[in-house]
This record gives C-alpha cells, structure tokens and sequence, in this order.
C-alpha cells in the first residue's frame, strides 16, 4: 500500500463542547467523565471540552454552563489516560489570566484560538501565549462561509504567523456544499504550511459529505460529533465519519467498534433527544446564521409569536456572527410591529 | 475666556476623532498632536489641518511640559502605564483613554463632578461608557442584583491596532467599572467585532439576573440617565427593553456617532470621546472661573 492512501487523518471529537449547545450548556461531570472514559478507550487522538462558545463563555448572553470551567477540564483531565484534552478559546469571551493560565495549569493539551473568519488578528496575543508556554495551538475561523477564499487565505496565514500549528476552517452555519469546502480547503492546503482542518454543521446534510471534501481537498484534521452531537443540526457524524474514512483507506487511529459504542453511550447519556435537521435547522444553515442560535431563537421567536424561520432570514441579512445572540431580541421585536 | 491647552498622544482613531471634537470646542485648544509616525493616518489629517504635530511622543510632552494643562492619552494599555507616571511628575493632568486602569473611573452621566479633582481620570471603554448608564439604573432600583453583563459589538472597520491587542484589557477594565459603579460582586464583560458591510452600528446589551424587577421603576431611572448621556452623545439610544425576559433583565442600546473622524457607525469611538471631552470641557469651565 503506498503511502497516499494510508494518509493520516488527526481527529478532534467536539461531543463535549460543540454538544453543548444542543443541552444549553448543561452537561455535568458525570457524563463528562463517561463519555471521556469511552472515547479515550476508543482511541480518539483529541476531546474537546467546554461551553458550546469555549472557556470564558458562560453567560447570560450565550446561556450560563451547568458545570464551571475547572470543574469540566479537571473531570476530562481526570478521565483521559492517553487522549488529548482541547478547549475552544475566543478572544473577546476569553482572557489569557482568568482562562488560559488556569486551562494550561490544569493541563489542557491543545488550544483552539478562535475569531470570526475576517478578525485573525485578535488572536495573536492568546496564540502566543500558548506557543510561549510549550501548547499546540490551533487557529480556528468561524463562520466561514462569509469570506472568499483569498480573504480566508490571508487570515489563515496570520494565524500561522503567530505560532498556530494548524488552522481550521469551520463552517459554523451549515450553509456549505461540497465545492464550497473544495474550494476554500484546497486553497488553504496548497497555500499554508501548517496542516488545514475543517469543522461542518450538518443543516443542508452535507456534515459528512463535506468533511470528505476537504479531506479529499488536502484537510489534515477534521472535527465531528458522536451521533452529531452539536448546535444546531449538529455536526459531522464522528461514527460514521471513522467508518467512512476507513473504508477510503485513511487512517484515524480510532478503533471503529470502540467508536461505535461510543456514540451508543453518548446517545443513551448525552442526548436530550436525538439530533435532527429540524426545518428551523434548514433555514438557519440557508441564511448563514451561526448553528448555535437554534435554541434561542425558538425560545424568543415563541415569546413574541414570531416565525422562527423570519428570525434566521433577518439575522442573516444583518449578517450577525457568533456571540451576537442579544441581536435575537432585537430582531424579533422588529418583526412583531 | 482662555482656552485650555490640551495635547493628544496616540494618533489612532480615538486620538484622531478627539482632535476632531477639540477643534470644534470654545474651551479646547489642541497645542499638540504626538505620536511615534509622522505618516500616520491621523497624522497626515493633523498636518492638513495646521495642528502642531510631533512624533516626539511622550518626549514632547516633557519638553513642552509649561504649555500644557492636560493629556488625553489614546496610545495603549501598556503605554499609558508609562505616560502615567511621566505625567504625574510633571504634575499634568491625565485623562486615559486606554483601558489601563490607572485613575479614576468616570462615566461624566454618572460622576462628572467628582472626576475633576483627580490627576488621572480613566474614561474605562467605549462598552462602559455604552452599558454603565444602564447598569447603574438598574442596580438603583432593582434589588437583589448580584450579577450584571454586558455585551457590546462594533465594527470591525472602528477597531484599530490597539483595540484589537487590547480585548483582555477591555473585559477586565470594563468589569471593574461595571462593580464599582453598581455595587454587584459578579460582572461579565463580552466583545464582539462584526465585518458586515455597510458597517454595523455600535451596540451594547445589558443583562441582569434579578428575581422579582420592578420594571416601571427602572424605565423611569432610564429614562433619567438616558437623557444625560444623550446631552453629551447624541446618538445614545436605548432600542430594545427594558425586557424581562428568561429570567434576565435586558436593555439594548445603539450608539451613533457624530461622524467626526470615522462614519456614523462607529458610535464606540464616539461614545468614550463624547464622554471624554464632556468632562475636559467642564474642567476647562471650572478653571476659567478660577
């Protein structure tokens, strides 16, 4: 077998963080320290960990999170003998004193120093100071879908210029199809010389599918869900990720059965219900509007009897990014006059 | 009446939109606008506008020291650490424009008068001068508040260099001011930038986790301190609430700036330079008094 089609594939299993969303941030300990247990037996490279919006983000704004930061990295911590530990950090949400130095401490592997897809350079002080204290920092943009290729392109490279050793590419809003991904990916690949990932949201259905894209576009790491676990309509299925990513001769390091039973617990001690491309779910991801917003905009929509589907329209007009869930509010009033 | 003399350091969008208010004031004299860069933006717009301009930096305000009655400093956090003590020693007056957390905090709606009397005056954030009036109302007649956060967004097109290196500073400075000005134990502070064009307005939401709100009380105290941040920035607006809404209460307001160096958008530069010149004009009227 050549090389080529044993390529490597580092997976980052985002259950636990992106997962939250779906639970409005109340996962607990318990099933923390199960679903970390099952997925480190699995063989699963790295878990990531956290509020849906990553360390710092518990609030009224984003929803408060059942269990605090520490405790949910010193129950991971605890739990994991050979995965590694990652954490989302988004500068504006994030500090380095209250957030990164109490996560490096507690012995966080791996920092994914995030911005929306256009403002790379607020995360040069947060990705240095983790390159400063010996941590693999990843670059991550959001909402990925409202830049061209070139603009990604040189955000990408500011990352990589301040020390991120990867750079993902998440598509926040479920809002790509495949070319999209082999577009954008395909650049970033040939162009950067760090490893490119990429993080889908499974609104048009295209979780898997589009993962394979990029992987198939020159993706070195990609990001998924037990049973899709995540905002929104979820995540690119982890599962059926491995299994599909085995039979194409890519090597994950995950073993599938171990994997299996994985998403089996996750599904029995996780899931409030099942993950599903809700209607809601199919307009979000149309009009662009970060996943993450599913539950509050049903809530308000329902509270001034307004149709959550002209919510996520209006929203994606305004072209709001992660961490505007205030604007909600906003744009619900402004349709019930 | 004689004008008081004022030097701007940083030549940035703050320093370059306050020189704009400067020139416009019948209190204010512009006697230097010093930076590290003679071509800079706000420089360049400086020289065009006969204003004296040095890249001098803090040098030229040491070597200027009998000419000047008061800095505005809008370098950065870590910069204005430095002026502080420089400016102390020559015993002029600083007002800061960094979220240095330095002197005293002043929101002028809330504190102008007691702002006056020290040597170094913090003007917090453009998301504490935005929230603090909000917040501060709903401390005054809510009881029980023990926790209050405040989400602001801007433009990415208003935010600078300095800004962009300075968030950490930004939550930290604006959550102090959030305790100090409303007595709670526990604040948030949250930053967002938008790239969306037409460029966004400034917006800033504050949340409080309260049990039983008394909502007509506090639309009264808004009402109140709204109309005194609007006589210093016109643009102020409350445009959603108060609500109570998922156990929170939450006020949106919108800042609109005067388009003085930056467009209309970029009401956060407008909202901390208003607050900011508000307060030196007033300084200015008590000192031509004496």
């Amino acid at each position: 077998m050549t090389q080529s089609n044993k390529r490597k594939i580092l997976i980052n299993d985002s259950t636990l963080r992106d997962g939250n969303h779906a639970v409005s941030h109340q996962i607990n300990p318990d099933q923390i320290a199960a679903y970390c247990l099952a997925a480190d037996t699995a063989k699963v490279p790295i878990i990531e960990i956290g509020h849906g919006n990553g360390l710092g983000a518990s609030s009224l704004q984003i929803g408060l999170s059942r269990a605090s930061d520490r405790v949910i990295l010193e129950t991971a911590r605890n739990s994991v003998k050979n995965s590694k530990l990652s954490v989302h950090v988004i500068p504006g949400f994030a500090t380095i004193e209250r957030d990164l130095k109490p996560a490096i401490e507690i012995g966080v592997d791996v920092f994914r120093v995030a911005s929306h897809c256009t403002e790379a350079n607020i995360t040069e002080r947060h990705i240095s100071f983790c390159r400063d204290n010996g941590k693999s920092v990843f670059g991550v943009l959001m909402m990925s879908h409202m830049a061209d290729k070139d603009v990604l392109l040189q955000e990408a490279q500011k990352m990589q210029n301040y020390g991120a050793e990867a750079v993902i590419i998440m598509d926040s809003a479920g809002n790509y199809l495949p070319n999209d991904v082999v577009e954008k990916i395909g650049l970033l690949a040939q162009n950067l010389n760090v490893p490119v990932g990429f993080h889908a949201h499974n609104n048009l259905a295209m979780g898997v599918a589009n993962s394979l894209a990029a992987v198939e576009s020159g993706a070195q790491l990609l990001d998924a869900s037990a049973r899709s676990f995540g905002a929104g309509a979820g995540n690119a299925q982890l599962e059926v990720l491995v299994a599909v990513l085995e039979r194409l001769g890519f090597e994950t390091g995950i073993d599938l059965y171990k994997i299996l039973e994985t998403a089996d617990l996750a599904e029995a001690k996780l899931l409030k219900q099942l993950p599903t491309i809700s209607s809601t779910s199919i307009v979000s991801g149309l009009a662009g509007v970060f996943s993450g917003f599913l539950s509050p905009v049903n809530r308000v929509a329902s509270e001034f009897g307004v149709d959550p589907r002209d919510v996520f329209f209006e929203l994606g007009r305004r072209q709001v990014v992660a961490g505007q869930e205030d604007v909600i509010i906003e744009v619900a009033k402004e349709l019930k006059v | 009446m004689k004008k008081l003399r004022v030097v701007i350091i940083g030549t940035g969008n703050i320093g370059t939109d306050l020189l704009m208010k400067i020139l416009r004031s019948p209190y204010l004299e512009c006697v230097g606008f010093v930076g590290r860069n003679m071509n800079s933006a706000g420089m360049s717009r400086a020289i065009q506008l006969n204003v004296p301009c040095s890249d001098h930096s803090i040098n030229f305000i040491s070597e200027n020291s009998d000419k000047i009655d008061l800095v505005l400093d809008a370098t950065s956090a870590k910069d204005h650490k430095k002026h502080a003590i420089v400016l102390k020693e020559l015993g002029i007056k600083a007002v800061d424009m960094t979220p240095a957390q330095v002197g005293s905090m002043s929101v002028p709606a809330i504190t102008l008068d007691q702002s006056l009397s020290y040597d170094n005056v913090s003007m917090i954030t453009c998301g504490g001068q935005a929230s603090i009036p909000i917040a501060y109302a709903i401390s005054k007649t809510q009881k029980d508040v023990d926790y209050i956060e405040v989400v602001s967004v801007i433009s990415s097109m208003s935010a600078g260099p300095a800004t962009r290196a300075n968030l950490d500073e930004y939550i930290f400075t604006t959550e102090a001011a959030i305790k100090k000005f409303t007595g709670v134990n526990q604040a948030k502070a949250i930053i967002n930038l938008n790239p969306a064009i037409p460029c966004i307005n400034m917006q800033t939401s504050v949340f409080a986790q309260v049990q039983n709100p008394d909502m007509e009380m506090l639309k009264e105290e808004l009402n109140t301190i709204c109309s005194s941040v609007q006589s210093y920035v016109p643009g102020y607006k409350i445009i959603v609430g108060p609500l109570y809404e998922n156990g929170r209460i939450v006020v949106t307001v919108r800042v609109r700036g005067s388009g003085d160096y930056l467009p209309e958008y970029a009401g956060n530069l407008d909202i901390i330079n208003c607050a900011a010149i508000a307060l030196v004009e007033e300084h200015a009227k008590k000192a031509s008094e004496r």
